[in-house]
């Protein structure tokens, strides 16, 4: 039966993986809404207000689409999924683009009938430890007892590295991410581990914060990426190249309150070419000249966009690290636009 | 002749009455029972200070924001703050006032029907037309109100609205799976088992999950069915034979002779039990009925695994706000409260009709 199932919901997938080469672009257009695809619940990346309204980095990267697609931010419809549903999600249409910290891996980019269009922060697993412990690297903490949520990948890359690096651990599993922070505050381990994100955002949930840190080592590569179906190439592109301008226009210094400014007067020719001052950028997806500048003003550039939602000013304070831009040691980089 | 007036009886010794053989008899009449009780305080002591202490004592019920909250305590500022947001979840603010009329309805058609006799056409066209009023002001789109898609709907609202739905539907379809599993026609007797029994045989929450995962890969692209149509869809169908079997286990209970007497009236299959089977055989599950009602309201969070907002999911979903981060003790702790209210309510009412409907009075 189960072996059934899964065939038929193979050959589906198959079906419908063929069927979405028809232009996402003209969909999109014509519902005069981007459909986005978001986490019931991560702060700082997608999460609610008071006022029900969505806000977050996954979040503002599909505000900026719908600025480049429909001239305006505010038309993005967020359907919340949870993990198992993400997928299928945007393989059935439900929705056009899912931005939802999804980690992009080989078996989901080649096997799902999705692509992944660049990667919007760069997360892996890291480490949290009382300060008072007086611990400054992960290589310290040989014959440490470490919490960690059961079932994840997390497990298994906690006992790679510990054993690349010759030290001794012992793990606490628990259920739930709530029971392994009980379990960190209430002593039972000195360390606390799972994707750094998280333990910004686990960090916060303390009584008290401050006595605590993050290590600087991350053990593992999780680089959370949008995606859209296989197969439309076009529209592939457009969420492609959103992304790559936010880059971009941080790394040329065009944020929401100067753009219209360097718009009028800039002379670099790369930030002219963006802004749509010259050359024709998103003619060939489609769209009109002023595209990605129409992102810049509504949403703002990709350093903004962090600050704003995951930086060290929120209540999340998480540090730019791998997420600067190459310019900054970091490993955010845009191709040029050209 | 002698007369002996009545004497008074003598009123039993101290030890015999009042609180304090109260507390001899049901707390301290064996040594087992003593270690009970003190082991039942204990239990007490242990959980409910310190309880009272976080949840009044300690708490933090003025301010605007998590700074107000420092130190131990509750925060109930937080329940305040996302009040909106656990009672009618992503539905657009400026539009609430639509959600609260058909709440206000729904209370006023109560009072209604309760406290003014007769007019029992009116109640019931009423009756009818008020679900058809309550989609048409939630949903909008027509008369000038802006279209609020389902998947807005959340918090209280739509685990009411899932729970009436799933009550209200799936007690007529019990009914007539309960009937057909009775009939003595093959077809319809052992399509009605087969519904049943494979129904009872799988978990809610493969019901809803298919509903919501493996449904729409069959469906063309853009070929979208409401998933709260399909949650409802599914969870009708689901409580349908739950009921279907409560209800049959009330068909047992009537005896042999009202079947014959509504047959020696000369009374149709229909009448029959319309008139005689089913009132009597309704009133004696009510007990079962209002328990199934219960657990339906209660799995109506499992529609949280689909993506769509209950009450308890938007505990998660306001918790993970960046301003209000750890915020999800005192969530739950308010939704287990709401949830209590409505069950609660609910067996109070299903005691009432009990008795309302007891017509042996004399046992």
């Amino acid at each position: 039966m189960m072996k059934k199932l899964l065939k038929l919901s193979a050959i589906a997938t198959l079906a419908t993986a063929t069927l979405a080469t028809a232009g996402t672009l003209d969909d999109v257009k014509k519902a005069g809404v981007l459909k986005c695809g978001v986490n019931t619940g991560l702060p700082g990346f997608s999460e609610a207000d008071s006022k029900g309204q969505w806000r977050g980095l996954d979040v503002d990267y599909c505000r900026a689409l719908a600025a480049v697609v429909l001239g305006d931010a505010s038309k993005v419809k967020y359907v919340p999924l949870n993990a198992k549903e993400r997928f299928t999600a945007l393989q059935s249409g439900e929705i056009d683009v899912l931005s939802r910290n999804t980690t992009d891996t080989e078996t989901r980019d080649t096997s799902l009938g999705i692509n992944f269009t660049g990667v919007m922060y760069y997360d892996g697993q890291g480490f949290m430890v009382p300060k008072a412990l007086g611990v400054k690297s992960a290589k310290e903490l040989d014959g440490a007892t470490v919490c960690i949520q059961a079932g994840t990948t997390t497990e298994l890359n906690l006992a790679d590295y510990f054993r690349a690096n010759g030290m001794k651990f012992k793990a606490i599993t628990f259920d739930t991410n709530d029971q392994v922070t009980k379990a960190f505050v209430s002593g039972r381990c000195d360390v606390l581990t799972t994707d750094a994100s998280g333990l910004y955002a686990t960090r916060t949930k303390l009584a008290n914060p401050d006595k605590y840190v993050v290590l600087p080592e991350i053990i593992s590569k999780e680089p959370l990426a949008p995606a859209v179906r296989h197969g439309d190439d076009q529209w592939f592109d457009i969420a492609k190249w959103t992304r790559n301008a936010l880059l971009t226009a941080e790394e040329k210094g065009l944020t929401m309150a100067n753009v219209d400014d360097a718009k009028a007067k800039s002379t670099d020719p790369e930030t002219r070419r963006l802004l749509g001052v010259e050359g024709d950028m998103c003619k060939n997806v489609g769209l009109d000249k002023e595209c990605f500048y129409r992102a810049i003003k509504q949403v703002g550039n990709y350093g903004e966009i962090f600050e704003r939602n995951v930086g060290v000013n929120t209540p999340l304070k998480i540090e730019r690290g791998l997420n600067a831009l190459w310019t900054k040691g970091g490993l955010q980089y845009s191709p040029p636009f050209r | 002749m002698a007369v002996y007036p009545p004497k008074q009886a003598k009123e039993p010794p101290l030890l015999e009455r009042g609180p304090i053989a109260w507390v001899r008899h049901n707390l301290l009449s064996s040594p087992f029972n003593i270690i009970f009780t003190l082991l039942g305080i204990a239990i007490l002591y242990m959980i409910i200070p310190p309880f009272v202490k976080w949840a009044i004592l300690d708490a933090h019920f003025v301010g605007n924001s998590k700074a107000d909250c420092a130190g131990g305590g509750a925060c109930w500022i937080f329940i305040r703050a996302k009040l909106n947001m656990f009672l009618y979840g992503f539905y657009p603010h400026d539009q609430l006032w639509r959600p609260k009329v058909v709440i206000g309805t729904i209370l006023a058609l109560g009072a209604f029907a309760k406290f003014v006799p007769g007019l029992h056409r009116l109640k019931l066209a009423l009756i009818v037309l008020y679900p058809v009023f309550a989609f048409i002001l939630l949903h909008g789109g027509l008369f000038g109100l802006p279209l609020v898609e389902t998947a807005k709907w959340g918090g209280l609202l739509l685990t009411l609205v899932i729970a009436t739905v799933g009550i209200v539907l799936s007690f007529p379809i019990g009914i007539l799976l309960a009937l057909g599993r009775q009939s003595k026609l093959p077809i319809i007797k052992s399509l009605s088992v087969f519904y049943i029994e494979f129904v009872r045989g799988v978990p809610l929450i493969t019901v809803l999950f298919m509903a919501s995962v493996v449904l729409p890969l069959f469906f063309p692209e853009g070929v979208n069915f409401d998933k709260l149509a399909r949650a409802l869809i599914g969870i009708t169908l689901f409580e349908a034979a739950y009921v279907a079997e409560n209800i049959r286990s009330g068909f047992q209970a009537i005896p042999k002779g009202q079947y014959e007497a509504a047959d020696a009236l000369g009374l149709g299959y229909w009448q029959k039990m319309a008139l005689v089977i089913l009132p009597q055989a309704i009133k004696v599950t009510i007990p079962n009925l209002v328990g199934t009602f219960i657990s339906l309201f209660k799995d109506t969070s499992l529609v949280m695994i689909i993506g769509l907002f209950d009450l308890l999911s938007m505990v998660t979903v306001t918790a993970n706000d960046r301003d209000w981060l750890g915020m999800d003790t005192e969530g739950y702790v308010f939704a287990a409260f709401i949830f209590w209210i409505f069950t609660f309510s609910m067996s109070m009412y299903s005691k009432r009709l009990e008795k309302k409907l007891n017509t042996d009075k004399g046992k």
